[in-house]
């Protein structure tokens, strides 16, 4: 099995071509002259002036962007509490509850966990606009750190932090000098995810936005029902390049990290 | 002191935004739609004290899950999102399962570069990934244009706004999620054991289907429910590809809630459809759990 069989080479380069030849002609159209998005007249790069012109689009863009960041921080700081209480706390009253407020929102329809906060808000008489976006958001994200986050807390070595106590830490700063450095790659890459999902919602911010905020997915969501527009596929190029730089760098960085954490825990071993 | 403040606080905050908020659906789902501001009746009145939840639980009824059964929509659209969330899954499955093979039987120093290849576009907007198709399938798009230049056909095929775009909507975006676990299983895999059905006479094929294929059920099973149980509530999908006659309960959901303003009848339609989403949701909770103590 382990040798490349002429049919496994067919089935990734199928495979890879489905998942990339979308996008790439998406990409190929946003620089088409033409308004026609399917008629190639030339190259152009006129719709990414209109877009940046496009005060809506920009405004929108800002708005998401300002609910990514807060929600993603305050998700990765509250789902990593959540999963120290999962991973160490042990027992305590209503367990089980809490872990499963953990992992249904994973599983849940979007429409309904939407459904749900806007009765919420609307029961509470709360004004919805950003506040209430950054309320739903932070929600389901922070489920997603605690995930990302326990599966790093179970496999940690519990006697370092022990070793930290026994030497005069205290609790905080043994959190803080030995427990958040190790953990801090699950972290990071907790608050990615929930900085992307946040990016990326566009039901749980319809039905959580007031009429006066209105999210980037938002915005492309009713500019492209009507049809395939070239301004969009200039926006999502734009955001397809951010996205592919970012895990690029993001890879080669936590890489490097590795090899070097190798290499320290080698040289301690043999030093 | 601080064991309190850290589970006071992760939990209060779900219990305020997500099990409250869920309730609220619940029992709105048995209340009746009123012209009013909330549009429900009743309204819990807690200055009329015990009377006023007494005569608040009188008011409360089954009334819209009746609704729901008398109305030959709603059944439609359930059975066609199960059927739809199915045959997607298996396509997903019949596409996905020869890649995540590929890549575990690609050289060693490939896998790393191929499982972020195909990490990648889950990083990219899922709207984004879904508009990408609409200017392919459309009647004038990319794809007709392609096939009736070769001559293939001389009318374009109407794939858009049909449930076949559907199919190809949910299997183009959710295809990570069925090639990650089946990869993940298929690496594990041990060579001796292909081997040693060989070496007793097995043919690659019958090898293939006797040991191979149970050997990753585990990651079969769980990449067929992480596709089936988003795909079965998804609203984007069917509302940009579907066109209007493809008929799938988030897209009743979201129509009931924002065109009809029905927020009673919409919440049914909501715990109904959680319902329906337990079977496999537990199914696969307990799959997971048999993979952990199998791997412990």
């Amino acid at each position: 099995m382990r040798r490349m069989s002429g049919f496994n080479l067919v089935s990734l380069t199928f495979g890879l071509a489905f998942l990339y030849l979308p996008m790439v002609i998406l990409v190929f159209y946003s620089f088409n002259a033409s308004k026609l998005v399917t008629v190639w007249a030339g190259f152009s790069t006129k719709w990414y002036g209109e877009l940046f012109r496009n005060e809506a689009f920009l405004d929108a863009a800002l708005v998401t962007l300002k609910v990514a960041v807060i929600s993603s921080t305050l998700a990765t700081v509250l789902g990593t509490m959540a999963a120290f209480v999962l991973i160490r706390l042990g027992r305590f009253l209503g367990r089980t509850v809490f872990s499963g407020m953990i992992y249904a929102p994973l599983v849940m329809p979007d429409v309904i966990t939407g459904l749900s906060l806007l009765l919420l808000f609307i029961g509470l008489g709360v004004d919805r606009g950003v506040f209430t976006i950054v309320l739903a958001h932070t929600t389901f994200c922070m489920c997603y750190v605690s995930v990302v986050v326990s599966s790093r807390l179970s496999s940690f070595d519990t006697s370092l932090e022990e070793a930290a106590l026994d030497l005069g830490c205290t609790p905080w700063q043994a959190f803080r000098l030995v427990t958040l450095p190790i953990i801090a790659p699950a972290v990071i890459s907790g608050w990615l995810l929930a900085f992307t999902l946040s990016l990326d919602d566009l039901v749980i911010s319809s039905f959580a936005a007031g009429p006066s905020s209105t999210t980037l997915p938002m915005k492309i969501f009713s500019a492209v029902r009507l049809g395939v527009s070239p301004e969009i596929n200039a926006l999502s190029t734009i955001m397809i390049g951010i996205v592919a730089f970012g895990v690029v760098i993001f890879s080669i960085m936590s890489k490097r990290a590795t090899v070097r954490q190798q290499q320290e825990e080698r040289d301690a071993f043999h030093g | 002191m601080r064991r309190l403040i850290l589970i006071a606080l992760p939990y209060l905050w779900l219990l305020a935004l997500f099990l409250v908020p869920f309730l609220i659906v619940i029992k709105i789902s048995l209340s009746d739609v009123a012209l009013a501001r909330p549009p429900y009746m009743p309204q819990l009145d807690l200055s009329a004290g015990l009377a006023g939840i007494k005569a608040f639980f009188s008011e409360l009824d089954f009334e819209n899950f009746f609704f729901l059964t008398t109305d030959e929509l709603y059944w439609r659209a359930y059975l066609s999102s199960l059927k739809i969330a199915l045959v997607s899954t298996l396509f997903t499955l019949a596409i996905g399962f020869p890649i995540a093979y590929g890549m575990a039987s690609a050289p060693r120093e490939w896998r790393p570069t191929l499982m972020m290849l195909v990490i990648l576009p889950f990083w990219t907007s899922f709207l984004i990934r879904v508009y990408s198709w609409m200017g392919i399938l459309s009647n004038t798009g990319l794809l007709n244009n392609f096939l009736m230049w070769t001559g293939i056909i001389n009318e374009p095929l109407q794939i858009m706004n049909t449930e076949i775009a559907v199919y190809i909507g949910i299997v183009y975006t959710y295809l990570p999620f069925m090639i990650l676990p089946v990869y993940s299983t298929l690496e594990k895999l041990d060579d001796s054991l292909l081997e040693a059905a060989e070496d007793l006479g097995c043919t690659r094929t019958s090898a293939f289907w006797r040991v191979t294929v149970p050997l990753s059920k585990p990651g079969i099973i769980a990449g067929c429910f992480l596709v089936f149980i988003p795909a079965l509530g998804e609203f984007v999908i069917p509302s940009l590809l579907g066109g209007s006659q493809t008929l799938m309960i988030g897209k009743v959901l979201w129509e009931e809630f924002f065109n009809n303003r029905d927020w009673p009848v919409a919440s049914a339609v909501a715990v109904v459809l959680l319902a329906i989403l337990i079977i496999p949701i537990i199914l696969f909770q307990r799959n997971e759990q048999k993979q952990r103590e199998a791997e412990q």
